[in-house]
């Protein structure tokens, strides 16, 4: 029998072999110079996320390794925040890297790149072992980064917290996918998606194993995007972890468990939703995480006196909101997803930025210690206020379209039918702890402003941490008051999903 | 394409906030006249606009000086629309006046001036916006950019209690701003084509089921009601207007409730004709509550600001009454008159307020005794206000509350318009009882003797109002005719 070779299409992968390369490039330039690169190892990364997302630019769409690699709209688009969120990333961390960590710069910015290239593989695998493979090669290095300071307890006792939540979820993971696999007999999505339909079809009714896969992908994939009752670990590490590393992982980290999300659910378990799956029905799972995830998230966050721990609950409530959008199952539901990811990226990463610059400046997190920057240090003041009021959705930021997008997908599928018309209380929900959340956004800038007295600390920027937040305060007001081109880029998404509008 | 008034009017502030924002901040006479210079275009052009609308207009009461609509974010079909109509030109009149004012008014802001101005002017823009949007979203964004700058001009420059109202007053407005926002998105995907251009869904509203009118309905008025405020969801008032300085309590009390009453009317009223007529009867017995609980509560105010401000209250209950009556048209145009007259009124009275606080450092009104031999002209003037807001036939106060009574009278139950009249009685009792312990009786020398009298450039503040209540209250036709054709057209959309 003739065995042929796949086609490679190795010009798909170009970005990720570059990035890769260029990790180990930056760590060797870091030995070679025998840990005295300064800043410049942290330049060269940023070139090289710079070239790599011109490289991407060029590949377009299309198909590797027979279909195990898809260059698709979705791929294309959270490479983008993948690539973003590590050029944030990096760019908030040149004042740690001066500062702390004086002997490792090339691992700490090799290790950033190292899991961004990780999340691109996943964005593009379309079969579920490769795709657990960019999972973990996105989170293994980020466990290292999250106990980059060896000498801090609560930087050790992140990387403990989030290493074995971490191996624990990939496990369960590993084990949901195992059933999906018997259940279907591929690990290949779309195969998966056909294999399944037929069998529920044949034998109407698959029964409790697809149910116990089910729980178990979300509960694993549920760890990564710290969706409650999931969520337990994720103050505690952003807490610990290095400021950038924090941001990294609310925001790169998390849009890679988006990502593999619809790929297993919206893609490959399109079939069970709705009542009449019951009780496979994945929608009103996930919905009532939603829900866990929008209340948690924006009444404990009321509560943080660190506004790392606090960024951390809102990073929570954040998901719960994008998980509205997933469950929408319509046209704009994962262009809302993207969107979503997109304008929570500027913000999010804008407002740890900050962050990360007034810690490198005070070593202070608490909330408590911003009060009266805004007569200090007007400039980082007004971009922070900037960056929490987008997070909270208030007009005309790109927080607020990005909601808007989200609930407008709800509402549609809510609309549509009578037996959808739970979505209309998912909507609710979101909209009533958003005013929650404002509070807590809100008692940061009222530090900030509403202080009689002057910061004594006055907060210069560095012109790497200037640029990321230039470009997170470009980002928020672009994609709020002119979001047609990312919009139409997003809206390919839905349509690649096979959701057409009608 | 004809000049761009309505946009003029809401982004020339915005340029003049990004010329504050370039000047150095100890430069306080060129930020303050910086400030002052960029609220004039748009003054100016609301009062050509409310000629040209008289003139040319008034009697169709259509849409004029329409600008798009353009195609924003052709995604979820967002346009850039503004038109503006006989309910709108005098409330961009009002604004464009009340903003010019109140920025003069803020001369004595000593305190990050910089940034005092700047978000002034983004207030103004966001007002502006609000009356001029066509757009569903378009509206929804000036709505609630407007809450930006005030929560920051509450919360910087307020009073001791500052923090407890500015953020009061935002959650308050966000949480009300978010059902609207749930109706939008339900008109919008009930309409077909899906639409979110306000004109357009005045048609399509009555076309849907009554359950979602209801409960479109409701959910616009939960938005619209937190901004009058209707009674009970009053209660953010009184601590922002007692915590905001002077000017902002002025375009509080001027525009910003005025912004509720006219998107009731804008919006939710033509658009849901069978759940006003379900409703009606509550709004209006809402709005009798408001008048009867704001006056008593004015009654028991020891401090001078917050009478003042409960007195909003009950004023915008008479707004709500004659809402409630909104089949007959003299209703309606009484509440537009109370909407104009109180901005008018209301906003001088929260002026003269802040003149005296910045003499004598208190506001308490057992405090002070005699005044009026002492500051004769701040005194009369005061007075005057006082007579205008308890409806003084002669002044514009009247003539709204008259114009209420007529039509509600033959709209709605007669017994409720018997009650709200009850609220005219109780409005000149607290009004006469501030004026009485203030103006009259003995003169503490020892204390207040120190006092100076208004000066020119709060005079300049005031007088414009005075003019326009004497004006209105003497002559109101024009101001009737200016807005009658649109009020007709409203309630025969509302009458279908």
């Amino acid at each position: 029998m003739d065995f042929q070779l796949p086609d490679y299409n190795l010009r798909l992968m170009l970005p990720e072999i570059f990035l890769f390369l260029w990790a180990l490039v930056v760590i060797t330039f870091d030995v070679v110079t025998k840990r005295k690169s300064e800043s410049a190892a942290g330049y060269l990364s940023l070139l090289g996320l710079l070239i790599t997302g011109g490289i991407l630019s060029f590949t377009g769409y299309g198909r590797g390794f027979g279909t195990m690699f898809f260059s698709d709209p979705m791929a294309l688009f959270f490479k983008v925040i993948f690539l973003g969120s590590a050029f944030m990333a990096i760019g908030s961390s040149f004042g740690i890297t001066k500062q702390k960590i004086v002997n490792h710069r090339g691992e700490f910015f090799g290790l950033i790149l190292f899991s961004t290239v990780g999340m691109m593989f996943l964005a593009s695998s379309q079969e579920l072992l490769s795709l657990y493979i960019g999972l973990e090669l996105t989170t293994i290095p980020l466990f290292v980064l999250a106990g980059f300071f060896k000498d801090n307890k609560l930087s050790v006792e992140a990387a403990m917290k989030y290493f074995i939540i971490g191996a624990f979820s990939s496990a369960l993971l590993i084990y949901g996918i195992s059933f999906l696999y018997g259940l279907s007999g591929t690990t290949d999505i779309l195969q998966m998606k056909i294999n399944l339909a037929i069998t529920h079809l044949t034998f109407k009714n698959i029964g409790v194993t697809l149910l116990l896969s089910i729980i178990l992908v979300i509960a694993g994939i549920g760890f990564k995007l710290s969706l409650p009752p999931f969520h337990q670990w994720t103050p505690d590490v952003y807490e610990g972890s290095p400021t950038p590393i924090a941001a990294f992982l609310s925001v790169g980290s998390k849009a890679a468990g988006l990502v593999a999300f619809a790929k297993i659910f919206v893609n490959g378990l399109s079939a069970f939703y709705g009542p009449e799956m019951l009780p496979n029905d994945w929608g009103k799972l996930v919905a009532t995480l939603a829900v866990l995830a929008m209340i948690i998230g924006n009444t404990v966050a009321i509560r943080q006196t660190n506004i790392k721990r606090m960024l951390a609950y809102s990073s929570i409530a954040q998901v719960g909101y994008i998980m509205i959008g997933m469950v929408a199952m319509n046209e704009l539901g994962l262009s809302s997803v993207a969107f979503y990811a997109f304008a929570y990226m500027f913000a999010n990463m804008g407002a740890f930025a900050v962050v990360a610059i007034f810690e490198d400046k005070t070593g202070l997190t608490q909330i408590s210690s911003y009060a009266g920057l805004s007569k200090s240090s007007p400039l980082l003041a007004a971009s922070m206020a900037v960056f929490l009021l987008s997070l909270a959705g208030i007009p005309p930021l790109a927080g607020f379209m990005a909601k808007y997008y989200v609930f407008a997908a709800a509402i549609k599928t809510a609309g549509s039918s009578a037996s959808s018309s739970w979505l209309y209380w998912l909507v609710g929900v979101g909209m009533l702890t958003a005013v929650f959340s404002l509070y807590y956004y809100a008692n940061v800038i009222k530090e900030m402003y509403f202080s009689k007295e002057t910061s004594p600390y006055r907060v210069e920027f560095s012109a790497p941490a200037l640029m990321v937040v230039c470009l997170g305060l470009i980002g928020v007001f672009l994609l709020g008051l002119y979001p047609e081109p990312i919009m139409r880029f997003a809206s390919d998404i839905s349509a690649s999903f096979g959701f057409i509008p009608n | 394409m004809d000049f761009p008034y309505l946009s003029s009017l809401v982004f020339i502030p915005i340029i003049g906030m990004a010329l504050v924002m370039c000047l150095p901040k100890d430069k306080f006479g060129a930020i303050r006249w910086t400030a002052v210079i960029a609220s004039l275009p748009p003054l100016v052009i609301s009062i050509y606009l409310t000629i040209d609308y008289f003139v040319n207009y008034a009697g169709f009461g259509t849409m004029a000086y329409v600008e798009g609509p353009f195609s924003w974010v052709p995604s979820l079909n967002i346009q850039y629309f503004m038109g503006v109509d006989g309910i709108s030109v005098p409330m961009l009149f009002l604004t464009g006046l009340l903003s010019t004012i109140s920025l003069i008014a803020s001369f004595g802001i000593k305190n990050r001036v910089k940034e005092y101005f700047a978000f002034f002017l983004l207030l103004e823009a966001g007002m502006m916006g609000v009356f001029v949007s066509l757009d569903f979203f378009l509206f929804y964004v000036f709505w609630e950019v407007m809450l930006v700058p005030m929560y920051f001009l509450i919360g910087i420059w307020g009073g001791p209690r500052k923090e407890y109202a500015a953020i009061k007053f935002f959650l308050y407005t966000l949480f009300g701003s978010l059902f609207m926002l749930v109706a939008i998105l339900i008109m919008y995907f009930t309409s077909e084509p899906h639409s979110l251009n306000m004109l357009t869904l005045i048609d399509h509203g009555p076309t849907m089921t009554h359950t979602l009118q209801m409960v479109c309905f409701i959910f616009f008025f939960i938005a619209f009601a937190i901004k009058v405020p209707v009674w009970p969801f009053h209660t953010w008032l009184p601590d922002a207007h007692v915590e905001a300085p002077t000017a902002v309590s002025v375009i509080l009390a001027g525009v910003l409730l005025k912004m509720g009453t006219y998107a009731m009317l804008r919006v939710s009223w033509p658009m849901f004709p069978d759940a006003l007529r379900t409703l009606s009867f509550w709004i209006a017995v809402l709005g009798v509550i408001g008048i009867i609980y704001g006056a008593l509560v004015s009654m028991a105010q020891k401090d001078l600001k917050k009478l003042v401000a409960y007195s909003s209250v009950s004023h915008m209950g008479y707004c709500m009454l004659a809402l409630g009556a909104f089949s007959s048209a003299t209703a309606i145009a009484g509440c537009m008159f109370q909407m104009v007259s109180h901005g008018l009124i209301t906003g001088a009275l929260f002026l003269l307020v802040g003149v005296l606080y910045d003499r004598a450092h208190t506001r308490k009104i057992a405090a002070f005794g005699g005044i009026g031999s002492k500051l004769p002209v701040y005194s009369s003037i005061m007075i005057f206000f006082s007579m205008a807001a308890l409806g003084l036939p002669g002044l514009s106060g009247f003539v709204s509350e008259f114009m209420v009574f007529v039509g509600a009278f033959g709209a709605i139950n007669k017994v409720l318009v018997g009650i709200s009249v009850l609220g005219v009685v109780l409005g000149a009792a607290y009004m006469l009882r501030m004026v009485q312990n203030i103006f009259l009786g003995e003169f503490n020398l020892q204390r207040w003797g120190g006092l100076t009298e208004i000066n020119g450039r709060e005079l300049v503040t005031v007088v414009p109002l005075m003019v326009l209540t004497v004006l209105i209250g003497v002559y109101p036709k024009p101001l009737l005719m200016l807005m009658s054709g649109t009020i007709q057209n409203l309630v025969n959309l509302m009458a279908r």
